[in-house]
């Protein structure tokens, strides 16, 4: 009888063999930014608390968000708020049963990764040049 | 045999074993739809602020039209907030204690966050 031969197979490739497929990346990307963002509600609150209790206090605020720290903060929370909306409008148009082609689901992600970061930085120059400034 | 055990007003009521049936989903939508045009209109609002001093500020978001502004993004994004972190705390927190705990406090933050912003927005708004 021939003996039973225990044979070197290929075990099945886990998450960290694989590429990263952008809609799975976008897919991470949505969750982390919504995290982000639920904790990032507390600046809002204190940058609304801080201008209702007068100079002393807003002065308090605005030399944090002055600090690069505070303005990382404040860039990243505009592009988490961002990238967020257009994650969420792309699951909006899944939910009509749109988009789940292939071409359409890498487009889908790419449009939300290239547009959360170009709207970023458009934003903020448009708003620097024709708003920003100090006053 | 009877396939179904639920009670006629049960089945019409599709509102299943945790009666509160597609409300959770239905509402993370509502909330959604109205995020996009209240979270532009609050970046507008917060980029167009930066840089100015607090006299300006606090009279620009204590405006009538701002002010309801704020309050309607801040209400729409605590209630999908709480939504949205519910979910991430039942995807990855199993413990019998953890769980329940977790999901309790992630309402107790939102409803702080919501009552904390709105008492802020309407104290500038009536300049108590």
């Amino acid at each position: 009888m021939a003996e039973a031969k225990v044979r070197e197979r290929p075990l099945s490739p886990h998450l960290q063999i694989y590429r990263w497929p952008l809609p799975m990346a976008m897919s991470i990307a949505h969750r982390v930014t919504g995290v982000a963002l639920y904790f990032g509600t507390v600046f809002i609150v204190w940058w609304l608390l801080a201008v209702g209790s007068g100079p002393g206090g807003y002065a308090r605020f605005t030399s944090f968000i002055n600090s690069w720290f505070g303005r990382l903060i404040l860039f990243g929370y505009t592009w988490a708020l961002i990238h967020h909306m257009l994650g969420g409008i792309r699951h909006l148009i899944w939910d009509t049963g749109r988009g789940f082609e292939p071409n359409e689901r890498e487009w889908l992600a790419l449009a939300t990764a290239v547009g959360s970061v170009s709207l970023t930085l458009l934003l903020w120059i448009v708003g620097y040049f024709v708003f920003g400034g100090a006053r | 045999m009877k396939k179904d055990f639920r009670t006629p007003l049960a089945r019409v009521g599709g509102l299943g074993s945790a009666k509160s049936g597609t409300g959770h989903f239905w509402w993370q939508r509502m909330t959604a739809v109205a995020n996009v045009p209240l979270v532009i209109a609050f970046v507008v609002i917060l980029v167009s602020l930066f840089g100015r001093n607090q006299a300006a500020v606090q009279q620009i978001l204590g405006t009538p039209l701002v002010a309801v502004i704020m309050l309607l993004f801040i209400g729409s994004i605590t209630y999908h907030m709480r939504l949205g972190m519910q979910i991430v705390i039942e995807d990855y927190v199993h413990g019998e204690i953890a769980r329940p705990f977790l999901i309790m406090t992630n309402t107790f933050f939102t409803i702080a966050v919501a009552l904390a912003a709105a008492y802020a927005i309407l104290k500038l708004s009536f300049g108590v």
